[in-house]
């Protein structure tokens, strides 16, 4: 049986912007494990009173990545821990956190596919660790990756998901924005909805292993749409993070 | 089922960890109301009270709530008909 949790002092020895609101954060950890794509950690703040607030933060990082893993983290305005690690955090400081954390969000290649990837916001990180895994083992499971924004300057790991679209190893990448899009904008620009998800699943075939991550309604709107076209209750599988800022 | 606060116990899957001893998000348990089988990570998770409650994605209805205290956690888990774990 695998060794309980233990809280380990992390630091932080790099931060990268990834869109207006969201940052990575590279944590070196002393007592690292090796992952599985789409786990979190936990991290945990303590005030001078003793006073304690807990969030978990998905791996964006892949497994062969070792000794450090890398979060990325949306700023909530009204956020107990998001805005400290944004405003206050700096390379070199250093964060309690507890991790690797999930045994059931996860994808590895064995686990084949075809893979339906669903996400909504900062709900593309653990799903962008699942691509980075399949990219790092030299996987060919026929793949799509269906990721919905606010707006392009939204769009968290754009570069690499354009790379994506073009790389022509089996990843298909569709994109939805859906408050406001630049005049060239040749994705959605709409909510995700069942008309999207069924074209969607055009390019993989009706019966996927679906990873869905993002905003609690997000997610019920893509999970409820996947089995309704068809897909079996057991292959979706969901992570909401709560309600949208 | 629509509302917004609601998360997967995934995200507690650390808190269960700490009660537990070992990861249970992927385990199979039994709701005692509906007799509904499923991974642990597929409850839904309410976690903005003072405690923490994990509901059946399928009835609704209470499968485990814990409060903490400083030194000590109280978990009530009669939603639970049973629990199987992996020994691995």
């Amino acid at each position: 049986m695998p060794e309980p949790l233990a809280w380990q002092i992390a630091t932080v020895t790099g931060v990268r912007p990834e869109s207006a609101e969201v940052k990575s954060f590279t944590l070196a950890l002393p007592a690292w494990r090796p992952h599985r794509a789409g786990q979190h950690y936990d991290v945990r703040l303590t005030a001078e009173d003793g006073y304690q607030a807990q969030r978990s933060y998905s791996i964006g990082s892949p497994p062969s990545q070792t000794g450090e893993v890398e979060v990325t983290i949306e700023r909530i305005p009204d956020g107990e821990v998001s805005p400290y690690f944004h405003d206050v955090l700096r390379v070199g400081d250093q964060v309690e956190v507890r991790g690797p954390i999930g045994g059931y969000f996860v994808w590895e290649p064995a686990l084949g596919g075809p893979l339906l990837l669903v996400a909504g916001g900062s709900g593309v990180v653990p799903l962008m660790a699942m691509l980075r895994e399949r990219s790092a083992a030299g996987d060919d499971t026929p793949t799509a990756l269906l990721y919905s924004s606010r707006t392009l300057d939204d769009v968290i790991y754009r570069e690499e998901i354009d790379a994506l679209a073009v790389a022509k190893d089996g990843v298909g990448a569709f994109q939805t924005l859906t408050r406001s899009q630049p005049p060239d904008w040749t994705g959605y620009a709409r909510r995700i909805d069942r008309e999207m998800l069924s074209e969607v699943l055009a390019s993989i075939g009706p019966q996927p292993l679906a990873y869905i991550c993002g905003p609690t309604l997000l997610v019920e709107a893509a999970a409820n749409g996947l089995v309704e076209l068809g897909v079996p209750p057991a292959r979706v599988r969901t992570e909401r993070f709560g309600p949208t800022t | 089922m629509d509302d917004p606060l609601m998360l997967d116990a995934n995200a507690v899957a650390g808190d269960l960890a700490e009660m537990f001893g070992f990861d249970v998000s992927g385990s199979v348990h039994r709701c005692t109301n509906c007799g509904n089988q499923g991974a642990v990570a597929t409850l839904l998770a309410y976690v903005h009270g003072p405690g923490t409650v994990l509901r059946c994605c399928i009835c609704h209805e209470i499968v485990m709530r814990w409060v903490r205290t400083p030194a000590r956690i109280y978990l009530d888990a009669r939603g639970a008909a049973y629990m199987e774990m992996g020994l691995s």
